[in-house]
């Protein structure tokens, strides 16, 4: 058993509901401005919208140890995938990035014939093989692995990490931000935010109580935890409840912010029985402790506190965009001001999504 | 008959410059220890027949009693201990089975007492349960691994489900091993508590068919008291397979507690003893316990959550993984220390293991085997405070069951007696000027105030990890940390060592 890691942290996201992409500069200005609520040790970005010309390939990033480890994946890779374009991630020199790993990026479908023999939907045989590298290839970590969107991550304060992959050039009709505040010192790339698993994306500021339980109740499903952070273990819930489970994302909601006995029983009768349902079964989901996270997917974001509002968290919205952030001050560093502005309620989720959702993006 | 070898375990010592001779304790000792000679004019006593139960130090008006250990000083040996001695004693007179009643005493390890809980510090915050709500509700019962709703958005409806309001539950003792007024006791503090209180294998009185939403009927091998009237008598029926205190053996009533009352919940003659047989003698297999979970399912409509009680012995894991796939919604396990109202005394210090590793053994196994969210775990044997409920949660239960604990807060001072029906405290006894000493109305009042005691405990030790439920507790067990324990002990219970 590896220590549990703890952090806290700033976290920004920005969506345009149209669906319009516009470039990382803003992203970037929001959280540089909650530079305090990082401390160095991780920041990074999700970005939806960043590869139309590849919008039907899934988009693996890679961080690897060494020349070997990229050898490795890349036979595994070939494998299991038809690889339509690889290359290094661009980067520039930034005075205090250092230490960074060989960063990769793969443009990718899975291989027909191995996708037919393995009986699996082309997501879960997706999820599987990242999985398979990340726990069985040493020295190679899989952090992004959605269709048209990416993440971008490393040690560093996040305004550092986007100057090193130059975000800037980068245009997204979503993009989430996290800097990070851990309390102790892993150093590791991969440990960075936002986590991943296709297209969901989660930056997160908190502790997890829960953590020893949702982590036991997560890995009966099939997952193995090998990051010993909350932020996975959540990624890995709306995974299993969203994807596999199919739950109505109200229903999903109620079982990660459960409302309590109390409001429960001031329901009408409907809502009650849903509500009590919820609980019954999925108690073991329940995220218990301090939390506000954004968890962006390729229709949007949601973002959702702890039900009884230990972390901060504030959403504005103007006619174009919708905006979440740890701290007022960094909404109104975008956009000064916005139509509307609020705190939501502890464990009352924010959906925002694009205007034309499911319809496909434009 | 030759002289007896066996020498008092007790000694009464009385004061007198303080003794009245009142004959209180005369009047209180169902065991004739006390006695008063009027030519003495004085209290004297018989320390061969005391059983240490302190009734009479505690309804002593002028405190004149107390009662020692008899200060017995066979030639020191380690492996010839004074009672290996006196139990070689008893059974060269006797030709029987050594008995005893209540858990097993012997100074084994005790995992609950090397374990420690965690608390919250800066990086979460610590939750005030005197000003935030917190959460203790918990559900018994079969689960979907995953939920599917209707066309309208309606979740399909779950199998039946026990809820309590603090996951504590009343454990299995008969009527006929306890009295009627501790029966009672237990099924009115159940009530108003919100939780169970489980019949045991004795049948259910008359009387105490008004407590159906708070009782767990049992069904064991002697099927005592068993008919259609008693299983919808109950929210939840209870197979039991065996008993923390006895595995491999029914239970034993002797004759003596077989009286009026006793006989027709029974179904049995009066004066008999009630011998459940050691296994079910239809229950051979684990294909057979499959048959009457659905029987008992099918003679009550689906409309009840079955529990199948086992004692915790070395294959717990794999037995509880069958009794799952069997079928029951509710796997009960009891630990070597759980209590009995008789049990041979051999068997009760021998034979099962502890319950906090096979606990841990079986959530494990559960969990792998991807069935722990979908079925109930429900520990006992023993449990002796709210620190030990909160662990026992942490490393997998749903709930806990206690029954010794019960029987304290009533009024027992574990003698370990029960077997002669002679409880001086109302409790373990059929012998109606005894019964009538335990009143029902005090009986609940005290167990409602342990429910809730230790409830309120539950909610500080919650508070201060950062945990506002109870499911948020439930096999978390990064929340524990050992102590003085071995790297293989540290496994079973899949937990890090302090200071990791």
């Amino acid at each position: 058993m590896d220590d549990k890691i703890m952090s806290g942290c700033g976290l920004s996201g920005i969506l345009n509901k149209k669906g319009k992409r516009f470039s990382g500069k803003d992203i970037i200005q929001s959280i540089a401005l909650m530079h305090d609520r990082s401390n160095g040790l991780g920041g990074g970005f999700a970005a939806y919208g960043i590869y139309p010309e590849h919008k039907e390939y899934y988009a693996l990033h890679l961080f690897y140890d060494h020349q070997k480890a990229r050898n490795k994946v890349e036979n595994t890779l070939e494998k299991y995938f038809s690889i339509k374009q690889r290359e290094e991630i661009p980067t520039r020199k930034v005075k205090n990035i250092s230490n960074q790993p060989l960063i990769w990026r793969y443009f990718v479908k899975p291989d027909p014939n191995q996708l037919e023999s393995r009986e699996l939907t082309e997501e879960e045989y997706v999820v599987e093989q990242v999985m398979n590298v990340n726990e069985n290839i040493a020295g190679a970590y899989i952090f992004s692995s959605g269709k048209n969107m990416g993440v971008f991550k490393g040690v560093g304060y996040p305004e550092d990490i986007a100057d090193f992959f130059m975000l800037e050039d980068y245009e997204a009709y979503l993009w989430t931000a996290h800097g990070r505040f851990p309390t102790n010192t892993p150093g590791w790339w991969g440990g960075a935010h936002p986590f991943t698993l296709l297209d969901w994306s989660i930056v997160h500021n908190g502790e997890i109580s829960s953590y020893g339980a949702n982590k036991r109740y997560i890995e009966m499903h099939g997952y193995k935890c090998t990051m010993m952070t909350d932020t996975e273990v959540i990624t890995y819930l709306f995974d299993l409840l969203i994807r596999k489970h199919k739950l109505p994302i109200e229903a999903v909601i109620q079982a990660i912010a459960s409302p309590l006995w109390s409001e429960i029983e001031r329901m009408e009768p409907q809502a009650q029985n849903i509500a009590k349902t919820i609980r019954t079964v999925y108690g073991s989901c329940l995220l218990n402790g301090p939390f506000s996270i954004i968890l962006g997917h390729s229709q949007g974001f949601i973002a959702l506190n702890d039900r009884i509002k230990l972390r901060p968290l504030v959403v504005a919205e103007d006619e174009e965009r919708m905006y979440v952030a740890s701290e007022e001050s960094a909404i109104r560093e975008v956009c000064p001001e916005p139509d509307k502005i609020w705190t939501p309620r502890g464990g009352e989720a924010v959906i925002a999504q694009l205007e034309n959702a499911g319809k496909g993006v434009v | 008959m030759s002289l007896s070898l066996k020498n008092p375990e007790f000694l009464i010592e009385r004061n007198y410059d303080r003794c009245i001779n009142c004959q209180v304790c005369e009047r209180q000792c169902a065991n004739d220890s006390h006695y008063y000679d009027e030519e003495m004019d004085k209290m004297l006593s018989k320390d061969e027949n005391c059983v240490n139960c302190q009734r009479c130090v505690t309804l002593c008006p002028a405190n004149a009693l107390s009662i020692r250990q008899y200060p017995l000083e066979y030639r020191k040996n380690s492996n010839w201990t004074g009672e290996m001695i006196n139990n070689i004693y008893k059974q060269a007179e006797s030709g029987g089975v050594l008995l005893t009643g209540m858990g097993n005493p012997t100074p084994k390890k005790i995992y609950w007492d090397h374990i420690l809980l965690n608390a919250s510090q800066v990086t979460n915050p610590s939750i005030d349960p005197l000003r935030e709500p917190m959460e203790l509700k918990t559900f018994l019962g079969r689960k979907p691994g995953k939920l599917e709703f209707d066309e309208n958005g309606n979740p399909f409806p779950l199998p039946p489900q026990l809820e309590l309001d603090t996951p504590i539950m009343f454990s299995a003792m008969s009527f006929g091993s306890i009295s009627i007024n501790a029966c009672r006791s237990l099924a009115r503090a159940a009530t108003a508590s919100g939780i169970m209180y489980n019949t045991g294998e004795g049948g259910l009185h008359q009387d105490l068919y008004q407590y159906k939403e708070n009782t767990i009927v049992q069904v064991a091998s002697g099927r005592f008291g068993v008919h259609q009237e008693y299983l919808e008598a109950g929210a939840a029926i209870e197979i039991k397979i065996g008993q923390g205190a006895k595995p491999g053996i029914g239970g034993h009533l002797p004759g003596e507690k077989v009286g009026d009352e006793v006989s027709r919940t029974r179904m049995i003659p009066l004066g008999t003893d009630a011998l459940s047989p050691a296994p079910h003698h239809d229950i051979y297999s684990i294909e057979d316990l499959r048959q009457l979970i659905y029987a008992l399912k099918e003679a009550t409509d689906y409309t009840k959550p079955v529990s199948v009680k086992i004692s915790a012995v070395h294959n717990v894991a794999a037995i509880a993984t069958g009794i799952a796939t069997a079928g029951a919604d509710i796997i009960s396990i009891d630990g070597y220390r759980g209590g009995t109202g008789a049990a041979p005394t051999l068997i009760r210090d021998n034979v099962g293991i502890p319950i906090e590793l096979a606990l841990a053994a079986v959530d494990e196994r559960l969990r792998r085997e991807g069935l722990r969210d979908q079925v109930s775990l429900v520990i006992g044997g023993t449990i002796r405070n709210s620190a030990d409920i909160v662990k026992a949660i942490a490393l997998g239960a749903d709930t806990v069951y206690i029954a010794s604990a019960a029987l304290i807060a009533m009024g027992c001072h574990m003698c370990q007696k029960c077997y002669t029906g002679k409880c001086n405290w109302g409790i373990a006894t059929q012998q109606p000027d005894l019964v009538k000493r335990l009143n029902p109305e005090i009986g609940e009042e005290r167990l409602k105030n342990l429910i809730r005691g230790w409830s309120l405990e539950i909610k500080e030790m919650l508070g201060g990890m950062g945990i506002n439920a109870i499911e948020s507790l439930r096999g978390n067990r990064l929340m524990l940390r050992g102590i003085d324990l071995n790297e293989r002990e540290l496994a079973v219970l899949g937990i890090k060592h302090a200071g990791e």
